[in-house]
């Protein structure tokens, strides 16, 4: 049986339906992430005293890692402008380029972890610690996710190329549509846990 | 047709590019604020109003945004309405405290 919808748009919504599947799941992942963000201002603002970030993190390390994972979303967007140009070549090299990324960012994110557990830090430890590794830890979830998705779409699923070329290029633009929302979710977690 | 696509592919790529250097200036730009350690009301406007902008231009134009269906706004649109709520439960809590 043929999935419909998966290249041109279905008449009633104006999408092709992977396009609104993942806007519904990436808006569950607001609510996720908000829940969240909402338990760190109840926790935050009900504590008699506050660490700053800066006093427990390494801001240099997190600048270096914000600065890989939105270089990472620009090689994920060229990768599908460079499939919309019909340039495969193109294509693998800047996936390829954003799996690399993402693993550069797990890689520092994994020094940051090693450093805290070194000086005995733990999320057991305070409850800034806490919530520092819950969505850290969570995000770093979603980008382990995200690896998985793009090394397929890099490797065997570009088959697809040959066969469908249009429903493969929507495949990475809903995959790139996920990998957009990973970075934005770090652009407010930065500030946030290490800024502020 | 192919060639007409492949020129407004090319237009996106631009803004890509012209993206990608606004998102590295704002990112140096909140970084070196932060370390003037302003006190912390001026500090958190100035943060999240920076990420807010950062996050604004990633669902803009990474994510397409500026040129979606309707139905996605719809969505969307409920969905800020819901998140807006959740941020809003620790005010409600801490109103309801008197504090």
């Amino acid at each position: 049986m043929e999935i419909p919808y998966t290249v041109q748009p279905r008449p009633d919504t104006g999408v092709y339906n992977a396009k609104l599947g993942i806007w519904l799941f990436l808006a569950s992942e607001v609510m996720l992430f908000g829940a969240l963000f909402s338990s760190y201002v109840l926790l935050r603002v009900g504590a008699t005293t506050w660490p700053h970030g800066y006093e427990h993190l390494n801001i240099p390390l997190a600048t270096v890692n914000t600065v890989v994972l939105i270089s990472s979303s620009v090689t994920m967007v060229m990768s599908w402008a460079s499939l919309a140009m019909k340039n495969l070549r193109r294509y693998r090299l800047y996936m390829g380029s954003t799996v690399a990324l993402a693993c550069v960012f797990l890689v520092i994110k994994g020094f940051e972890y090693g450093a805290k557990f070194e000086h005995g830090l733990y999320p057991g430890g305070s409850t800034f610690l806490a919530i520092y590794f819950t969505l850290t830890g969570l995000h770093a979830l979603h980008i382990v996710g995200g690896i998985v998705v793009n090394s397929y779409l890099l490797g065997p699923g570009s088959a697809m190329w040959k066969t469908d070329p249009a429903r493969f290029t929507n495949r990475v633009e809903i995959a790139g549509l996920y990998w957009h929302f990973v970075d934005l979710v770090w652009i407010f977690l930065f500030p946030v846990l290490y800024l502020l | 047709m192919d060639t007409a696509s492949d020129e407004s592919v090319r237009k996106h790529v631009r803004v890509y590019v012209t993206v990608f250097v606004a998102l590295m200036a704002l990112t140096i730009i909140t970084v070196t604020i932060s370390t003037l350690h302003l006190d912390t009301t001026t500090a958190i406007i100035v943060a999240l109003s920076i990420a807010a902008l950062k996050a604004s231009l990633v669902a803009a134009y990474f994510m397409h945004l500026i040129s979606e269906k309707k139905l996605i706004y719809a969505a969307l649109t409920l969905t800020a309405v819901l998140f807006l709520a959740l941020m809003l439960l620790p005010v409600s809590h801490f109103a309801d405290r008197g504090l």
